[in-house]
């Protein structure tokens, strides 16, 4: 059946238990995240959180708007907890300021607030930060030094001037540089040394997607996603990345490798599934997600940002009205033109 | 006769009620590539400024000898002879910046707001308030666009006037924000300019919002 039109049984669904639940399904994600790589990441959560919610109140009240339905939905706090998430832990504080408000102000309540924006805030947030701050948007924190939660927390607060100390390369950028600097060395190596290849993927990394697909898993579960644009996604991305692995195995990292690096899984179950920015019909998100997953992955590897699926969304975002009008259902009772 | 209201009429369209930048959002390109920094923007806004001034004057002188039917490219070629001489006197004694503008100034050419207010005004008006109209359409371009490549560079790279040795040797640019400040690159690339652009329509409509409500309550 392909149809999107009423009559619908109706679900007792409201914005705010749809946010209340992904915000729970990000939990595991982040309770791993701060177990593993570091607890900076409760400190720049909070940061967002309150920026989120000090500038939502602000544009609310500015666009003349009552404050309480708005500000209870949640769907700032999602946004915060995305731009924490996607942004590296040890920012400075202001970072994480500027771009929370660049999401809230301009990329949600300048287009008209919730389910007015045609692009993901939080995803918006990420772009203008590392296009401006391309330097503090790749210090991710170093995970085989041993580095003490106090560090970290002076790092953010921009009090600690020794960020080398702190950081180092992401496994994917390790991946990157091998592949442009020497395009004639087999990546096996690399790809063998400890400090970057964990069980599957990323070291210590893939225990954080993973979470986020067991947060992922339950939120299809309780039907807050559809399965098709997350399926679209990681389709899409396996796709390219098994065609690229098949066609030179010495050069490109393996399609498991990849899903459980960087923001992968993050971006299937809580980044395509938006359901503001994404398409209506379930064939357009199967489309919106198979897209997204190749772009993701040739920015990923062939770009020259560290991660793609921020930009492949945005890019997406843009196309979803199109796409929308390529998928329209029939109408009940008219002939397929 | 030319009487002091018409040119004060004339003034008060090119630099506030028809701005070209605010109001009929004409020249965007340039507008976007090279406000990078307040004297960029000066100076591409004061070559647009002598080209509109100086076609419209030129225009306006020969507009009774100009066919109807083959006008446009009439007006081009005029057009187009003062950007080139414009283009030539900024490469001799203004080369730095000229260098720095680039394409820019030849492209005044393609700008919009010298073919409409040639069509719109000089075409219909005589010499003199053609001229003036020509300049006040450039000053109405060149304040925004100071302020534009003003906030630009004020939040992009944390300095103003920079680029202002070219012109002055004596003068150097300001650094305004300490050393420390990271530059946010954001509002170099075109992106930025988009948004303080309609930052600055927003700020105009809101005052002529205010100022109409204030007038309708008297």
């Amino acid at each position: 059946m392909d149809f999107i039109s009423p009559p619908y049984l109706s679900r007792n669904a409201n914005v705010q238990g749809i946010m209340a639940r992904v915000l729970f399904a990000l939990l595991p994600g982040v309770a791993v995240y701060a177990c593993l790589i570091g607890p900076a990441i409760l400190l720049q959560i909070a940061i967002a959180s309150a920026t989120a919610l000090a500038a939502e109140a602000a544009m609310l009240k500015l666009r003349g708007k009552p404050l309480r339905p708005c500000l209870t939905d949640g769907s700032a706090l999602v946004t915060a907890f995305l731009i924490a998430l996607t942004f590296p832990p040890i920012v400075p504080w202001w970072l994480t300021v500027f771009g929370t408000l660049v999401a809230i102000v301009i990329a949600k309540h300048l287009y008209g607030g919730l389910g007015q924006n045609p692009f993901n805030p939080a995803m918006v947030a990420f772009a203008a930060c590392i296009v401006s701050f391309p330097a503090l948007m790749s210090q991710w924190p170093s995970l085989t030094l041993e580095t003490r939660f106090i560090d970290q927390i002076l790092a953010v607060l921009g009090v600690s001037r020794e960020l080398d100390a702190l950081t180092s390369a992401t496994p994917l950028d390790v991946l990157k540089t091998a592949l442009r600097l020497a395009p004639g060395t087999p990546i096996a190596e690399t790809l063998s040394d400890a400090k970057i290849h964990g069980a599957v993927g990323s070291r210590v990394w893939e225990y954080v997607a993973a979470a986020y697909l067991l947060g992922g898993l339950w939120l299809l579960r309780c039907k807050v996603i559809r399965w098709h644009a997350p399926t679209g996604f990681l389709a899409g991305f396996v796709a390219l990345s098994a065609a690229c692995w098949l066609f030179d195995p010495g050069r490109f990292a393996s399609p498991l490798f990849h899903v459980f690096s960087g923001g992968v899984v993050l971006g299937a179950f809580f980044i395509v599934t938006d359901p503001v920015t994404g398409c209506a019909s379930e064939k357009g998100n199967l489309i919106f997600g198979f897209a997204a997953g190749i772009l993701a992955y040739t920015i990923r590897v062939f770009g020259s940002y560290p991660d793609g699926v921020a930009f492949s969304v945005l890019i997406l975002n843009l196309c979803a009205p199109l796409v929308d009008l390529m998928t329209r259902p029939r109408v009940f009772g008219m002939k397929k033109k | 006769m030319i009487t002091r209201a018409e040119l004060r009429e004339i003034f008060a369209n090119g630099v506030w009620k028809q701005n070209s930048s605010l109001v009929q959002t004409l020249g965007l390109c340039p507008l976007l590539a090279v406000t990078t920094t307040l004297i960029n923007g000066a100076m591409l806004s004061l070559a647009t400024l002598l080209v509109t001034g100086l076609s419209g004057f030129t225009v306006s002188c020969l507009r009774k000898f100009i066919p109807y039917e083959i006008r446009m490219p009439i007006f081009i070629m005029i057009a187009a002879t003062l950007v080139t001489i414009v283009d030539q006197c900024m490469a001799s004694w203004l080369s730095e910046i000229h260098n720095l503008l680039g394409i820019f100034i030849p492209l005044i050419i393609t700008n919009c707001i010298v073919f409409a207010r040639i069509e719109a005004f000089a075409a219909k008006n005589g010499p003199i308030q053609s001229f003036f109209d020509g300049v006040s359409m450039g000053t109405g371009m060149l304040w925004t666009l100071v302020v534009l490549g003003g906030m630009r560079e004020l939040l992009g790279n944390g300095t103003l006037f920079s680029g202002i040795e070219s012109i002055v040797p004596s003068l150097s640019g300001l650094r305004v924000f300490s050393d420390g400040y990271p530059g946010i690159t954001l509002f170099v690339l075109p992106p930025g300019a988009f948004i303080l652009l309609a930052c600055m329509i927003a700020t105009k409509n809101a005052f002529l919002a205010r100022r109409k409500a204030a007038e309708a309550s008297r």
